[in-house]
């Protein structure tokens, strides 16, 4: 297989008619650690007011729900009142997530919550998020030991838990916040960045968008704060 | 897959005759077309974000082998495994390995048009595992035993009826009187049969959309979110990726992104959008044990440096065929192998040959929307030509037409008798045309087939090169 490895790669020098040389080095060397920008688009670029607008607009054309409360304290009580106007269990398997810990979940009594990876029986789910992207109402969520992937995809209800001040404009502010955080992850990426855009869909059937084909059927955020 | 390039012509006509097919063209071909529109109408950065899409990959498949040695090194040390290929065998081989490395039994997959091009599913199967497509389109066409038709929407040719066939067929363990009559009802089977599929899958294959040099991340666009499972959930994850899938950054990628949903499905983004890096990290609760890229060339080194490089600038977003008029007319499996339409008639003789794939770059009104729609500005009407162009360096059309075009050659080279031929024969037509302006046939006996569907509008009677002339006459 190395065998295939130097010939594919000296095949491409020798199509582009030169040798694989130090110039080339540079140049793709200066260009992934020089993270410049290319154009922005305008609705990525608004005031942070603006831009928590634009996220909800956004994420609600997606048929993604969103419900704004104060602060965490009233979580609890969002989060309640969502499983029951939808008739859904008051279970919830939360990411064990330091950042979630202040909710203060024994306001609601009745509601079990309970932390780990997704399992099959799951019907709701509870994350944070690690930034919100108004330009297309997008959620940020990162891998970690505190954060499973699998909260993500395999029950039918995911809610998300954002704070405003993690909303940013677009994806490029979102790889900022994430690279000053490299010395959290290994490497300077997690092993699972998550860019949701609304619940699961399919238009495989007579093209057709029908939600919920093997993800979440719902996707409910909870903004906190301004 | 095997190749059915070379019979064009009766894919074709058997197409035009296939009533589901033409039903489910007529069906679904606007929405695609309306819905980008919207979307790119919506970002007034739209068209410089192409012009900035375009010059990104310039740059790349100009530094590609240093972009791909930045990209194995991360991968590399992230924990994971890069697996070279040069050919589909051995990309089929580097797969089967792993999975027998793992011991594997079942292999769930997501959507991939490379697995498609190195027919992976063919070789497990024969090798005693268990593929199992878990993206709805790949899901339903894996039931009926056939490719796919386009390579965003693989069953874009499939009624629901024809779907709910397929899952009596293969669900036997499911209440043969229930209700398969919506959409909705099929979908919630296929999500209860699959999520069965995907604890028990012991090996995960996905795709990349694309590949980042900066991180050694891959990334899969999709909606269902099939392939986040199919990624997350077995020990083992394997991406097959094409080398001209790299990217520099994550801010390149962004670019890229910020075109691919809006061109493809019109969204502005997709549900989902995963950047993969290495295996699982010491304390994770979930994901997956070993991470491995299988990079596939398969003939793609070659093009570049050739007048074929530009198509390496592709994003596979499928603009192309959902605009093209003759896909319109004849479906994704006529044109016999892995990719489609205009794309396909550009890649298709690249990596299969002119040989066998010759009539795909001749299928083509040269209408020129697959360059005015895609994301990357291929100019794909004019590799066209260049095909067609080989192909008659090879000698590979029939004599008759080799004749036609040494004749038009000939006259083409001498001004005065071409004006004077073309006179003659534009005088003809309109004589030979009945009071409609038609012609219902034409005489001789290569042309008749033009004719053979449709009337030719007869000329005018004097030629473009007679009015110019008296225009300029008259200034």
């Amino acid at each position: 297989m190395s065998d295939s490895r130097s010939q594919i790669l000296a095949g491409i020098a020798k199509s582009l008619g030169r040798a694989t040389g130090d110039a080339q080095r540079a140049a793709a060397r200066e260009r992934v650690t020089g993270h410049a920008r290319n154009l922005i688009p305008a609705r990525a670029q608004l005031d942070p007011a603006d831009q928590i607008r634009l996220f909800e607009q956004m994420a609600l054309e997606v048929s993604a729900t969103v419900a704004r409360v104060a602060s965490l304290d009233a979580v609890p009580d969002a989060v309640a009142e969502y499983l029951a106007g939808h008739n859904l269990p008051a279970e919830l398997r939360a990411a064990p997530d330091p950042t979630l810990d202040t909710i203060p979940w024994d306001r609601r009594p009745t509601l079990t919550v309970s932390t780990g990876r997704a399992r099959d029986a799951d019907a709701v789910s509870l994350t944070g998020a690690f930034a919100g992207i108004a330009e297309t109402g997008t959620l940020m969520l990162v891998s970690g030991a505190e954060r499973p992937t699998t909260l993500n995809f395999l029950p039918d209800t995911h809610i998300v838990v954002l704070k405003a001040e993690q909303i940013v404009g677009g994806y490029e502010d979102a790889w900022d916040r994430l690279r000053a955080q490299a010395a959290a992850f290994e490497g300077g990426m997690p092993r699972t960045v998550n860019m949701v855009t609304g619940p699961s869909r399919t238009g495989d059937i007579e093209q057709t968008i029908q939600l919920g084909a093997h993800g979440p059927r719902r996707l409910h955020i909870v903004l906190v704060g301004e | 897959m095997e190749s059915t390039a070379h019979r064009f012509p009766e894919n074709a006509r058997r197409a035009l005759q296939d009533d589901t097919l033409q039903y489910m063209l007529a069906k679904s071909r606007t929405g695609f077309q309306l819905k980008r529109a919207a979307a790119a109408q919506r970002l007034p950065e739209f068209e410089a974000l192409r012009d900035q899409g375009r010059d990104l990959k310039n740059h790349v498949l100009e530094h590609l082998d240093v972009y791909l040695e930045m990209f194995e090194s991360k991968v590399v040390e992230r924990g994971g495994v890069v697996h070279w290929c040069r050919t589909a065998e051995e990309a089929r081989d580097a797969i089967l390995g792993i999975c027998r490395k793992a011991g594997a039994k079942t292999v769930t997959k997501g959507k991939s048009m490379i697995s498609e091009e190195i027919a992976v599913n063919d070789h497990l199967e024969a090798h005693g595992l268990i593929p199992i497509e878990t993206d709805l389109g790949e899901y339903i066409i894996q039931l009926r035993k056939e490719p796919p038709s386009h390579i965003i929407a693989p069953a874009f040719h499939v009624s629901k009826e024809q779907v709910a066939d397929a899952f009596r067929a293969a669900h036997t363990d499911l209440p043969p009187e229930r209700s398969l009559d919506e959409p909705r009802e099929l979908i919630t089977e296929a999500r209860l049969m699959l999520r069965r599929r995907f604890q028990e899958a012991d090996v995960g294959i996905t795709g990349a959309n694309f590949l980042v040099a900066e991180t050694g991340s891959t990334i899969i666009v999709t909606n269902e979110g099939n392939g986040d499972l199919t990624q997350t959930l077995p020990k083992v994850h394997v991406v097959i990726a094409s080398i001209d899938k790299v990217v520099p950054t994550l801010e390149d990628v962004s670019t890229l992104l910020r075109l691919l949903a809006r061109s493809a499905t019109g969204q502005e983004f997709s549900a989902y959008t995963t950047f993969s890096t290495g295996p699982r990290r010491p304390g994770d609760l979930d994901g997956p044990e070993e991470f491995h890229v299988v990079l596939l060339d398969n003939g793609r080194s070659a093009l570049l440096g050739t007048e074929f490089q530009d198509v390496l600038r592709c994003i596979r977003c499928g603009a192309c065929m959902n605009h093209c008029p003759v896909y319109g007319a004849v479906g994704g499996h006529a044109y016999g192998w892995v990719y489609p339409g205009p794309i396909g008639a550009v890649i298709d003789p690249a990596l299969i040959g002119i040989k066998e794939a010759g009539h795909l770059p001749n299928a083509s009104t040269f209408c020129g929307r697959c360059e005015a729609v895609c994301p990357m500005r291929i100019p794909l009407p004019k590799m066209m030509r260049h095909w067609r162009e080989k192909e008659f360096e090879e000698k590979l059309q029939p004599a008759t037409m080799r004749q036609g075009l040494g004749v038009w050659g000939w006259f083409a080279r001498r001004p005065r008798f071409y004006h004077a031929a073309a006179k003659m024969t534009a005088r003809m037509l309109r004589r030979a045309s009945g009071s409609d302006g038609k012609l219902g046939s034409l005489p001789l006996p290569m042309l008749s087939g033009w004719t053979e569907h449709r009337d030719l509008p007869a000329p005018e009677g004097r030629t473009f090169q007679e009015l110019w002339a008296e225009r300029r006459g008259r200034k």
